[in-house]
C-alpha cells in the first residue's frame, strides 16, 4: 500500500510536468494549426529563466576581512551577494527562495519570446503543411538550444531548492497510515501543487474570460469568429505567448528536480508530443489527463515487482502505450473526431 | 533491367565521375581524408534512401536512424560470428533492417501526416531505450558493441583465414584488408549502385505510383491502386539502405553504439535530405556532403584562426568580429546549422537544387529575352 501511494506521487509528479508542457503544444495546435516541434526549447529556456535570476540576485562583492582567518592564517574572502548587503535578511530570503520566485520573472520574458517567435517566424507557416511546420521549428529549436549552450555551456546547471523546503514531507500521516511509513520529498509536491494551479488557471482562463471564449471559438471556426469582426490573429498570437509561458513556468519550477542543461528541452519534447497525441490533437483536457496517466503509468512500470516480469517495461511503456492508442483509437483519448484524419 | 533513359545515364556517369575523384577535388577544400570521405559516402547512402520514402510519398518518418542502428548491429554481429568478410555482413545489415522495416512500417503506415511522424518516433526511441537496457547482451548497453580477438568466426575458422598475427582482426572483402582508401573506394561504388537503383525506382511505374500517393491518395485508390503495399514496399527499401549505410558505417569502423538511434540522428538526416533539395535525385547527396563537410570544417575553426581571417580590421573591431564569429564555428557551429535550415526552409523549401534551378532559370531567360532583342534589332536593320 504504501510503495503505491509512493509510486502514485512519483506518477502524478512526472505526470505534472508532462501535461504542462503537452497543454501548451495542444493549445498551439488547438488554436494556430500548428504543430510546434520548439516547445521543448522553449520549456528549456523557462529553465534558464530560473537560472539568469538566481544569478542576476547572486553578483556579489568579494571583500577581504583581515579580522577573519582561515587556517592556515590568510585572511577570507568574504562574498556576499549585492541583495543581501542592501536589504539585509530580506535579500537572503530572495536568494534562497531564487527558483519559486522566478516564475514571477519568467512570465514576462517568456511572453515576450512567444509573441516575437510567433510574429516573427511560425506566423509565415500557418498556411504550410505540417511537415514544413515540423522542419522549421525543428531548426528554430536547435538555433535556440545553441544560443543557450554558447551562454552557459554544456553542463548541467543545478539549482537549490529552498532551505525550508529540502526537507521530507510525511505523506503517510495524511492518509492515516504511521508516521514515516510514506516520505516525499516536500519539492515534489510543490510542483505538483503548482501544476495543478497552473492547469486550473489555463482552464479557467479559457472558460470564463471574454478572450478564452473568444479564442475557444475561433478554434471552432476561425472564419466566423474572423468575419465577426474580431481580429483572430492577434488573439491567437496571445495564445501563442501563453502557451511559451506555461512551458516557461514548468520549466524553471522543474530546475531543483532536474539540472537543466541546453538539451533538456530535446528529452522533454518526444516525451509530450507522445502525450499529446494520446490525450488528442487538440484537445486541452486530453493533454492534461493524459499527462498526468502516463506519468503514473511510467512510475508504476519502474516499480520492481513489475520489471521483475517484463523486464525494461519502464524505458519503453509510454511508447507502447502510444502506439497502441494511435493504432486502436487515431484520434486520441479527447480528440474531436476530424482533426488530422485523413 | 539496367537501361536508363539517356538524360539518367548522363547523370549516372556524371554522378560516378565526381565520386570516383573525391580524393582529388577534395584536396583544395581540405576534406581528402580517407575517414571523411567514408562519412560523406554512407551519409548520402542513408540520405538517398530516406528520401526513396520522403521525397516519393511525403511520409516524414522521424525514426531512420533506428534502421542504420539495426544495420550497423547486425554487421558487427556478423563480424563476431560468421566472418570478417563485409558481403556477409552487409547482407545480413540488409536484411535484418528489411524485417526491421516491415515490422514499423505495418504498423505505422496505417496513419498518415503528423501522426506517421509521431508512430516512427516511438518506435525509434523503444528501440534506442532498449538497446541502451534490456538488450544489453546483444548490443553491449553503453560501451557499444565491439569485435574481439577470441570471436568465434564460424566461416573464417572453417575456411582457414588466419588471422593477422597480431592487433584486431580487420574488415575485408575476399581477404584483401579494408582500411583507408581501399575502404572509401568501397563505399563509393556503392554509392554509385544506391544512385542507379534510385534513378530506377524514381523512373519506374512503382515511383509513379508513389508519386501519385503525394499528390492525392484518394484519388489513387479511386483510379484502383491499393496503396498500402506500394507505401510499404518504399518504406522497406528506404529502411534497406538505412540498413546498408549502418552496415558500411561498422564496415569501415568495426563498432556500433546506440546512440546512432537517437531521434536527433533521425533529425540530422532530415536536415540534409531537406538541404539538398527534397524529391530530387542528387538533393539529399549535395545536403549530405554540404552538412558532414560543414560540420567538419566549421567544428575545426578556432578563435586563432578567426584572429587571423579578421586581421585586416582594425583592433577594437576585430576583437568583437571574432567574439561574434567565433558562437558561429567550432563547437557552436550548430547554430549555423539550424540558422541555415530555417532560412531554407523559410525561403527556399525546394533546397539547394531547387535554388540552382531558379538560378539558372533566372540566366536563361535574360539570355532569351536577350537574344529576342538581337533578333528583333536584326530583322530590324
Amino acid at each position: 500500500m504504501d510503495a503505491i501511494l509512493a509510486q502514485l506521487l512519483n506518477g502524478l509528479d512526472k505526470g505534472g510536468a508532462y501535461a504542462l508542457i503537452a497543454l501548451g503544444l495542444t493549445l498551439v495546435f488547438g488554436t494556430l494549426g500548428v504543430v510546434n516541434f520548439a516547445h521543448g526549447a522553449l520549456f528549456m529556456l523557462g529553465c534558464f529563466c530560473a537560472v539568469v535570476f538566481r544569478y542576476l540576485l547572486t553578483i556579489e562583492t568579494v571583500t577581504v576581512d583581515p579580522t577573519q582567518l582561515s587556517p592556515w592564517g590568510a585572511p577570507v574572502e568574504v562574498r556576499t551577494p549585492l541583495v543581501q548587503s542592501w536589504l539585509g535578511d530580506w535579500g537572503a530570503f530572495l536568494v534562497d527562495y531564487s527558483v519559486p520566485l522566478s516564475v514571477i520573472f519568467a512570465v514576462p520574458v517568456m511572453l515576450v519570446i512567444g509573441i516575437v517567435m510567433e510574429r516573427g517566424l511560425i506566423k509565415h507557416f500557418y498556411k504550410r503543411s505540417h511537415a514544413e511546420q515540423i522542419l522549421v521549428t525543428f531548426g528554430l529549436a536547435i538555433v535556440l538550444q545553441e544560443i543557450v549552450r554558447s551562454f552557459f555551456g554544456a553542463n548541467p546547471v543545478p539549482q537549490p531548492i529552498p532551505a525550508d523546503l529540502r526537507v521530507a514531507a510525511d505523506v503517510g500521516v495524511w492518509f492515516g497510515m504511521e508516521a514515516y511509513s510514506v516520505t516525499y520529498p516536500t519539492w515534489r509536491l510543490v510542483y505538483l501543487l503548482f501544476s495543478a494551479g497552473v492547469i486550473g488557471a489555463v482552464f479557467a482562463f479559457m472558460r470564463f474570460t471574454t478572450f478564452g471564449m473568444v479564442v475557444r471559438a475561433g478554434m471552432a471556426d476561425r472564419e466566423t469568429v474572423g468575419i465577426l469582426g474580431i481580429d483572430i490573429d492577434r488573439k491567437f498570437t496571445i495564445v501563442f505567448g501563453l502557451a511559451a509561458v506555461v512551458a516557461g513556468v514548468a520549466g524553471a519550477m522543474y530546475t531543483p528536480l532536474l539540472a537543466p542543461n541546453y538539451h533538456i528541452g530535446m528529452d522533454f519534447l518526444v516525451l509530450s508530443f507522445v502525450v499529446v497525441v494520446v490525450g488528442g490533437m487538440g484537445s486541452l483536457p486530453g493533454a492534461v489527463v493524459a499527462g498526468f496517466l502516463l506519468g503514473v503509468l511510467q512510475s508504476f512500470a519502474s516499480m520492481n515487482e513489475v520489471t521483475s516480469i517484463f523486464p525494461g517495461i519502464d524505458q519503453i511503456i509510454i511508447y507502447l502505450v502510444a502506439i497502441i492508442i494511435l493504432l486502436v483509437r487515431p484520434r486520441g483519448l479527447m480528440g474531436r473526431s476530424g482533426v488530422m484524419e485523413s | 533491367m539496367f537501361s536508363l533513359s539517356r538524360k539518367d545515364f548522363t547523370l549516372l556517369a556524371v554522378f560516378s565521375v565526381i565520386v570516383m575523384t573525391m580524393p582529388i577535388w577534395l584536396q583544395p577544400l581540405g576534406a581528402a581524408y580517407p575517414g571523411l570521405m567514408q562519412k560523406f559516402v554512407i551519409y548520402a547512402i542513408f540520405a538517398i534512401g530516406f528520401n526513396i520514402l520522403f521525397g516519393l510519398t511525403g511520409y516524414l518518418s522521424f525514426g531512420h536512424a533506428a534502421f542504420l542502428g539495426v544495420g550497423s548491429y547486425t554487421a558487427v554481429w556478423s563480424f563476431k560470428l560468421l566472418s570478417m568478410d563485409m558481403i556477409p555482413a552487409l547482407f545480413f545489415a540488409v536484411v535484418f533492417a528489411g524485417i526491421f522495416a516491415l515490422f514499423i512500417g505495418f504498423f505505422s503506415l496505417r496513419r498518415s501526416g503528423i501522426y506517421f511522424s509521431i508512430l516512427t518516433l516511438a518506435f525509434a526511441q523503444m528501440s534506442y531505450s532498449l538497446a541502451y537496457s534490456v538488450l544489453t547482451p546483444i548490443t553491449n548497453g553503453e560501451t557499444g558493441l565491439l569485435i574481439a580477438r577470441d570471436d568465434p568466426r564460424a566461416i573464417d575458422t572453417m575456411l582457414g583465414v588466419g588471422q593477422s598475427a597480431s592487433g584486431m582482426p580487420m574488415p575485408s572483402l575476399i581477404g584483401i584488408e579494408l582500411g583507408g582508401y581501399g575502404g572509401f573506394y568501397i563505399c563509393a561504388l556503392v554509392l554509385i549502385a544506391c544512385f542507379f537503383l534510385s534513378q530506377k525506382i524514381f523512373a519506374s511505374p512503382f515511383g509513379m505510383a508513389l508519386r501519385g500517393i503525394k499528390s492525392n491518395p484518394t484519388r489513387m485508390i479511386y483510379t484502383g491502386f491499393n496503396t498500402k503495399p506500394y507505401m510499404l514496399t518504399a518504406f522497406v527499401i528506404s529502411g534497406m539502405f538505412a540498413g546498408l549505410a549502418g552496415g558500411l558505417l561498422a564496415v569501415t569502423d568495426p563498432i556500433a553504439g546506440a546512440e546512432r538511434m537517437q531521434w536527433t540522428e533521425s533529425g540530422n538526416l532530415v536536415l540534409m535530405t531537406i538541404l539538398g533539395g527534397v524529391g530530387t535525385l542528387l538533393g539529399p547527396v549535395i545536403g549530405a556532403w554540404v552538412i558532414k563537410y560543414c560540420e567538419n570544417i566549421f567544428s575545426a575553426i578556432n578563435t586563432q584562426m578567426l584572429n587571423g581571417f579578421f586581421e585586416f580590421l582594425p583592433d577594437g573591431v576585430q576583437s568583437v568580429a571574432v567574439t561574434v564569429m567565433s558562437k558561429f564555428v567550432g563547437e557552436g557551429w550548430h547554430l549555423t546549422l539550424g540558422l541555415v535550415f530555417v532560412l531554407i526552409v523559410v525561403f527556399l523549401p525546394g533546397g539547394l537544387v531547387e535554388g540552382a534551378e531558379k538560378l539558372r532559370h533566372r540566366f536563361r531567360r535574360r539570355s532569351d529575352t536577350y537574344d529576342l532583342a538581337a533578333d528583333a534589332q536584326e530583322k530590324r536593320t
